[in-house]
């Protein structure tokens, strides 16, 4: 992991916040940044730890997927589907305009 | 009415079945309590008439002997928890409209067994934060000492705060790190977080999927063992529920502990937890000593890298369930005149600052080039934590440990995040390895704040959860009210 202090700047937010699609105020950037760096900064006492022989463990559970057979089970609520989208028509879900 | 407050899940539970009260004075009492404790903000949406209707539906069923388990019972619901035709919002602005289509498998599995709804309760936006302050309408007030404003512990603050405040007679909660058991702490009832599997987590707003589960927050050990009961179950719709029948904890309640070995693990009496905790917690070791418990000390060297390993992990998988919330299929959306703009003005604007915080460090650090430094590196330190809880269980058959490192605080004493993640310390070991545990009051502080200690069993170890923390509360004999509970 870097280097403590230097971890995030504000142009590294800025890509980070484009990464998440997610608008951050100019006012906020600075305080944003500064929490990161805290966060990140307390993250990286992991480097500590010897982990050169362990695998990462992903789940606990401990089993094995389990696969279902592949028949339809469920559908026919179109309406159902779309009833809490922000815009919908003809049972489709509305975007803003993507293709010139 | 106080006398109808006073039954607890179980108590009412037998009330109610010997035709001593029906569900239906039961379930308008609450519903007064609901009214009288308005000024607490633990419910987010109460339904009246649908408590009434079930309440009375209930009744019919006591009368014509069909009576389910937990039949005319009326609780509170988390707001993680996606109700039928009943708003669900988990706190956050970006669904304050979002009226699911259909219902999580485990309310389906209370209202299956005769369950009443009184409403949703409060909690930390997308169940993310400790004090129930992230809330998009506002902190929750924990019923004790109420003209200090303490904070409910999070992220579940609403679900206890209702259970102290007797404005619920138990309520669903969900933990992913602590956000049962905190709150339970803080508010003095008791909040139990099952495995990792045990409940289904179809239906409840995702925040981090290796580590969210569903639990009861209630008043007594035996009142959780019932509401256990229901709430879990083997769930095909969830990928990642456990294919294994709970036996009926309610048997498991008296078996005592004469025998059975109790680890005290060196690591969680760390500087910085209060003085009174460590007080009771160590009088706790004394108690389940006199029933018969061998006390072993033990240690689970990796407990310092719990939390930073679980503010990698959380955070990456948050990042990651949140992007479904673009304003395209549900939720609120921003309109904009392009496709970009509209997903970030729409996510900018309904997430609040904790939320963007998780995502945003979430985002960072499964992004390329830091990957394996953060993420995976979290992933191998994990296997080291549940590595240590594996090895400690060959030992002792339960952990003993204090649940907070402090009682409540005052609300709006404005902590920075990291000081606020602190609160998790001695929960999220557990969560991070999938081990059920419970908080259960032992007793006040100085102040007046009810103290909780957790204990902590082996995975689907939830039958000897209960009758070991039973014999822990037997001995603490908690009986304190909060001053702020409905009357």
């Amino acid at each position: 992991m870097p280097n403590k202090d230097t971890i995030v700047d504000v142009p590294t937010v800025n890509k980070i916040a484009r990464l998440c699609r997610l608008d951050i105020p100019e006012v906020n950037k600075e305080s944003l940044t500064n929490d990161l760096n805290n966060i990140l900064g307390f993250v990286a006492q992991l480097d500590e730890v010897d982990t050169s022989n362990v695998e990462p463990l992903a789940s606990v559970t401990g089993h094995k997927l389990p696969l279902r057979s592949d028949d339809v089970n469920d559908g026919n609520i179109e309406g159902l589907v779309l009833k809490n989208a922000p815009e919908s028509s003809s049972g489709f879900f509305v975007v803003p305009k993507v293709i010139e | 009415m106080s006398e109808l407050l006073n039954l607890n899940l179980v108590e009412a539970s037998q009330a109610l079945k010997n035709k001593k009260i029906s569900s239906l004075e039961l379930t308008k009492a609450y519903l007064k309590s609901i009214s009288d404790t308005s000024s607490l903000g633990a419910y987010l949406e109460i339904v009246e008439d649908k408590a009434i209707s079930m309440a009375k539906e209930s009744d019919k069923k006591l009368i014509d002997g069909t009576a389910r388990p937990l039949e005319g019972i009326p609780i509170g619901i988390k707001d993680m928890f996606c109700t039928k035709d009943i708003k669900t919002t988990a706190s956050s602005k970006i669904l304050e409209n979002f009226i699911p289509t259909y219902e999580s498998t485990v309310t389906q599995n209370l209202w299956n067994d005769g369950a009443v709804i009184l409403g949703k309760l409060s909690c930390d936006e997308f169940a993310m934060g400790s004090s129930n302050e992230t809330a998009a309408k506002g902190n929750v007030i924990n019923p004790w000492l109420k003209n200090k404003k303490m904070s409910p512990g999070g992220s579940s603050g609403g679900s206890a705060a209702a259970v102290a405040a007797r404005s619920a007679l138990a309520a669903t909660g969900t933990d992913t790190g602590g956000s049962i058991r905190q709150p339970a702490a803080f508010c003095g009832i008791t909040g139990l977080k099952p495995t990792y599997g045990r409940c289904s987590r179809w239906g409840i707003v995702a925040f981090s999927s290796s580590l969210d589960q569903a639990g009861p927050l209630t008043r007594t050990v035996s009142d959780a063992a019932l509401m256990l009961n229901s709430m879990a179950g083997y769930d095909q719709k969830d990928s990642t529920s456990a294919n294994l029948k709970m036996p009926d904890l309610m048997d498991y309640l008296d078996k005592g502990i004469k025998g059975k070995k109790i680890g005290i693990p060196k690591e969680y009496t760390q500087d910085g937890t209060s003085e009174d905790i460590v007080k009771i917690y160590e009088k706790s070791i004394d108690w389940l000593k006199d029933e018969g418990a061998e006390i072993i000390p033990v240690s689970l060297p990796h407990t310092k890298y719990a939390l930073p390993a679980y503010y990698i992990i959380a955070p990456a998988e948050a990042s990651s369930n949140l992007a479904r919330y673009d304003g395209v299929r549900y939720g609120a959306r921003h309109e904009a005149s392009s496709l970009d703009e509209m997903y970030e003005l729409t996510r900018g604007n309904g997430f609040g600052d904790e939320v963007k915080r998780r995502i945003m460090i979430g985002t960072y650090v499964l992004s390329s080039g830091y990957y394996d430094a953060y993420y995976l590196k979290a992933q191998k330190v994990r296997r080291l934590i549940k590595e240590d809880f594996e090895n400690v269980y060959k030992k002792v058959n339960y952990i003993l440990t204090p649940s907070t490192p402090t009682t409540s605080f005052e609300l709006g004493k404005k902590q920075d995040p990291l000081t606020m993640y602190l609160n998790d310390i001695f929960t999220v070991p557990a969560s991070l390895a999938g081990l059920p545990g419970i908080s259960l009051p032992v007793g006040l502080d100085k102040s007046g704040l009810p103290i909780g200690i957790q204990l902590i069993a082996n995975s689907f170890d939830e039958p000897g959860l209960i009758s070991t923390a039973r014999v822990l509360e037997m001995s603490a004999g908690f009986n304190f009210i909060a001053d702020g509970a409905a009357k």
